[in-house]
């Protein structure tokens, strides 16, 4: 006998409440890590999102990628998968988004910089490319690189930074549910000034380890060399953890200034895990925190 | 050139800069209330204020030397001093209040554990002397001499201004080395001439 559901298309949920919904879900997480904070998550404007970004590739000003990520060509566009993986090779973008159940996901995105934004980011779990790609039982960490093209990213023409960006996560830290490759935001195509067409979303990290425009995924046994520690190692560690209790050495952690929140905004505090400490607190069990910063 | 240049400078009164430094700091704030400087209204502000506090403060820096080249603005040094002073207050103002909230645990810990804070809030520090003796009676009281001594005190102030800008980036900017380098060429215009070029055996 055929299944014969008892859902008629009514049953479906307007995109507005599902929309709702979801801000439900981040909102509880965040009451269930702060009891002060029962408060469902607002998302920045989309003015906000796109025209206050850190994409060096562009320029050092917040204002330089949307300025200049116009000229960007994301397609076509291939990632290259290698490594300890079971099926290496340059990926179509399309192919990489085949069979991938693209969800909204409402995440806080707090920089390094001590300051904060809400973001409805639209994409798939990274587990599900990794496992569909086949990782091998040696690989630990998984490095990713950002797109190399100074022609159309005048800030590769900088020499003084060592071109191309490049980042890392733990195998467990990149197949963890929260941790997304994000295609769209506001249920749009990714705007390239913010990582089109596609880009890393770790939520409970500094913003800095979310790598935009990724063009290569590697699978390796040995912790990957990532740009900021580069630059920078007493400032900007491998881990990268949002946590208020280490501060950068130039400044405070313990709170942070909301992009949208207006001239007399003030600050809020920050969450340890930026919020997600009860989905991911577990994976730093043992860990001393202040030494892997 | 030159003769135009004093010319014009005579028939320029010194309120003409006080109003001027008065309207460019109302219409920053202005701007910052309205909502018309990005996203980030706060750093703006707090950006806009600094840099101009510099660049006021290396203003009144060029004086002497374009005195030498025959160009006289003396007139107008105190008030490039007093906007470049207020400017730095205000920023000084806008981090306390609205960049850090008020927060005044961590305001107190930033003052004593920051370098780049604490180079700027001695920079500002220095400038209070010279802001409250930059009256003419303050120089009949203090005397010529120990005024224009006091006065020295311009100099690694404004240098502490040049240097707190350098180590905000997160990388080196070139705009602020940029900064950097000028408040250093007109620093070293102050050293004597026969200090300068070290004797060399001929």
């Amino acid at each position: 006998m055929p299944f014969k559901s008892d859902l008629g298309w009514s049953d479906v949920t307007p995109k507005a409440l599902f929309l709702n919904r979801r801000q439900l879900i981040a909102g509880a997480a965040a009451a269930l890590a702060s009891p002060a904070l029962a408060e469902t998550l607002e998302p920045n404007s989309l003015e906000d999102i796109t025209s206050y970004n850190n994409f060096y590739e562009f320029g050092w000003d917040k204002g330089d990628p949307a300025r200049h990520a116009g000229a960007l060509t994301t397609d076509p566009w291939s990632i290259e998968i290698g490594g300890m993986v079971d099926k290496p090779g340059t990926y179509d973008l399309a192919d990489i988004l085949k069979g991938q159940p693209i969800e909204e996901r409402i995440y806080r995105f707090r920089c390094v910089e001590a300051w904060s934004m809400v973001v409805p980011w639209t994409g798939f779990a990274l587990s599900g490319l990794l496992n569909r790609i086949g990782v091998q039982p040696s690989a630990r960490y998984v490095a990713f690189e950002t797109l190399l093209r100074p022609e159309e990213m005048p800030g590769q023409r900088d020499g003084s930074f060592p071109w191309p960006y490049v980042e890392g996560l733990r195998l467990d830290e990149a197949m963890h549910p929260l941790t997304l490759l994000a295609t769209g935001l506001y249920g749009e195509p990714m705007p390239n000034q913010n990582g089109a067409p596609i880009r890393l979303v770790v939520p409970w990290k500094y913003g800095f380890k979310s790598i935009k425009s990724i063009v290569k995924i590697t699978l390796t046994d040995r912790q990957p060399p990532t740009t900021w520690n580069i630059l920078q190692p007493s400032e900007y560690g491998f881990h990268a953890n949002v946590n208020p209790e280490v501060d950068h050495p130039r400044w405070s952690q313990a709170s942070e200034r909301r992009i949208g929140a207006g001239l007399f905004g003030g600050r809020v505090d920050t969450l340890m895990f930026n919020g997600y400490a009860d989905q991911v607190a577990s994976l730093y069990a043992g860990q001393d925190l202040a030494v892997d910063y | 050139m030159r003769d135009r240049i004093n010319a014009t400078a005579r028939r320029v009164p010194t309120a003409f800069l006080y109003i001027g430094g008065a309207i460019l700091a109302l219409w920053l704030l202005f701007a910052a209330v309205q909502d018309s400087l990005g996203p980030d209204p706060v750093k703006a502000l707090e950006q806009g204020l600094g840099i101009w506090a510099l660049r006021f403060l290396l203003a009144s820096l060029c004086i002497t030397p374009l005195m030498r080249a025959g160009i006289r603005l003396l007139k107008f040094r105190r008030a490039l001093g007093l906007l470049g002073f207020a400017y730095a207050a205000l920023h000084f103002a806008t981090w306390i209040a609205l960049d850090m909230g008020l927060r005044w645990g961590q305001i107190a810990g930033d003052l004593t554990k920051r370098p780049y804070i604490i180079v700027g809030a001695l920079g500002l520090l220095l400038l209070l002397p010279l802001a409250a003796t930059s009256w003419n009676g303050a120089i009949r009281r203090l005397g010529a001499a120990a005024w224009n001594r006091l006065h020295r005190l311009a100099y690694p102030a404004i240098l502490a201004g040049a240097v707190h800008f350098v180590m905000i980036g997160k990388v080196w900017t070139g705009e602020s080395l940029v900064y950097l380098g000028i408040a250093m060429v007109l620093l070293v215009l102050r050293v004597p001439q026969s200090r300068r070029i070290p004797a060399r055996a001929t």
